[in-house]
């Protein structure tokens, strides 16, 4: 990954960040356009989530990772806090990889 | 009549180093699963100084470690970041210097700029809380500045700990990646069509992994969106 590209990602990050404090009196964000940035999010962070835990180099990953993945998800549904979450994750990927599934 | 609730002075600090520490194992795993991926040391902790935004650094380095383009990788992080714009408008505020006697107009800017990079889903959540004006700046300047200073020590820690330990796999720090991502996007998952969307985007994604360069698949999930405007 390039500095360049962390300095693009960075100063659009820092775009959306100050443009709160200078144009406060003449922007608002119509609610419906918020909700689609907010599903727009959704659907990239959950592609990301799948196409990270189940494939590696354009091939199947194995069983190991997603399994520690769903196991994750289902634990962040019930509202566990977040480091339980994290290390679930971890913590059965790791076991099942001793356990010789890969 | 209760007067408009406050917390007090222990419970943000019991608050912000709850959310301190969930950050912090968050950010270790990030600096680790980082450089394992075969990153240059300095990407993640010069990522995490300047972007300091934990989801979209997750998914720019999740894009390149899949072998996608840097643009693809950026793209994908700024699209996550723009609901910084709402958050930013709901506590410019407190983001920027208190009423008057607070410096010259130099010092005022850099007070407004350095208030601008601490804007994060925490730091907002904080300010939220309340509604008279001083415990809100109080409240989103503690958070904001215990996390940054956490985040960016844990992520150094995550790529120390990334570069000693030759098999992060055995010990399952791929897993990290995938479930953070997971439970970032799980708030907004409420929504059934928004799920509906999800779904559909992630199959497509997982799908057009094999055939298409990698990166694209995940911007091919957008065309899910499309879910939202079908009958409920």
């Amino acid at each position: 990954m390039p500095l360049l590209a962390i300095v693009a990602l960075a100063a659009a990050t820092f775009a959306f960040r100050i443009a709160g404090p200078l144009f406060r009196d003449r922007v608002t964000v119509p609610a419906a356009a918020e909700r689609l940035l907010a599903s727009a999010a959704a659907v990239l962070l959950v592609a990301l989530a799948a196409t990270s835990s189940l494939t590696q180099g354009g091939g199947f990953s194995g069983w190991a990772r997603p399994a520690g993945m769903l196991v994750a998800g289902i634990l962040a549904a019930r509202r566990l806090p977040f480091p339980v979450v994290v290390l679930a994750a971890a913590i059965v990927t790791a076991l099942l990889r001793l356990a010789g599934v890969h | 009549m209760r007067i408009a609730w406050r917390t007090t002075d222990r419970e943000l600090f019991r608050d912000v180093a709850l959310v301190c520490l969930a950050d912090g194992i968050v950010g270790v795993s990030f600096g680790a699963t980082a450089v394992a991926g075969g990153l240059p040391w300095w990407v993640p902790i010069v990522m995490s100084l300047l972007v300091f935004a934990g989801g979209a650094q997750f998914a720019a380095v999740g894009v390149v470690l899949a072998g996608g383009s840097p643009v693809a990788a950026v793209a994908a992080g700024a699209l996550l970041n723009t609901r910084l714009l709402p958050y930013s408008l709901a506590v410019a505020d407190v983001t920027g210097p208190s009423g008057a006697g607070s410096g010259g107009a130099g010092r005022r800017w850099l007070t407004r700029l350095l208030g601008a990079q601490l804007t994060t889903d925490e730091s907002v959540a904080f300010a939220l809380r309340h509604t008279d004006p001083a415990p809100r700046r109080k409240a989103f300047w503690a958070c904001g500045v215990s996390l940054f200073t956490v985040w960016n020590v844990a992520v150094l820690l995550g790529v120390l700990a990334g570069t000693v330990v030759k098999n992060t796999a055995a010990f399952g720090l791929d897993a990290t990646f995938p479930a953070v991502l997971l439970a970032l996007a799980l708030p907004t998952l409420a929504d059934s069509r928004t799920r509906a969307a999800a779904g559909t985007g992630a199959a497509a994604a997982v799908a057009l992994t094999p055939v298409l360069p990698a990166g694209l698949p995940v911007v091919a999930a957008l065309g899910g969106l499309a879910c939202l405007w079908r009958r409920r």
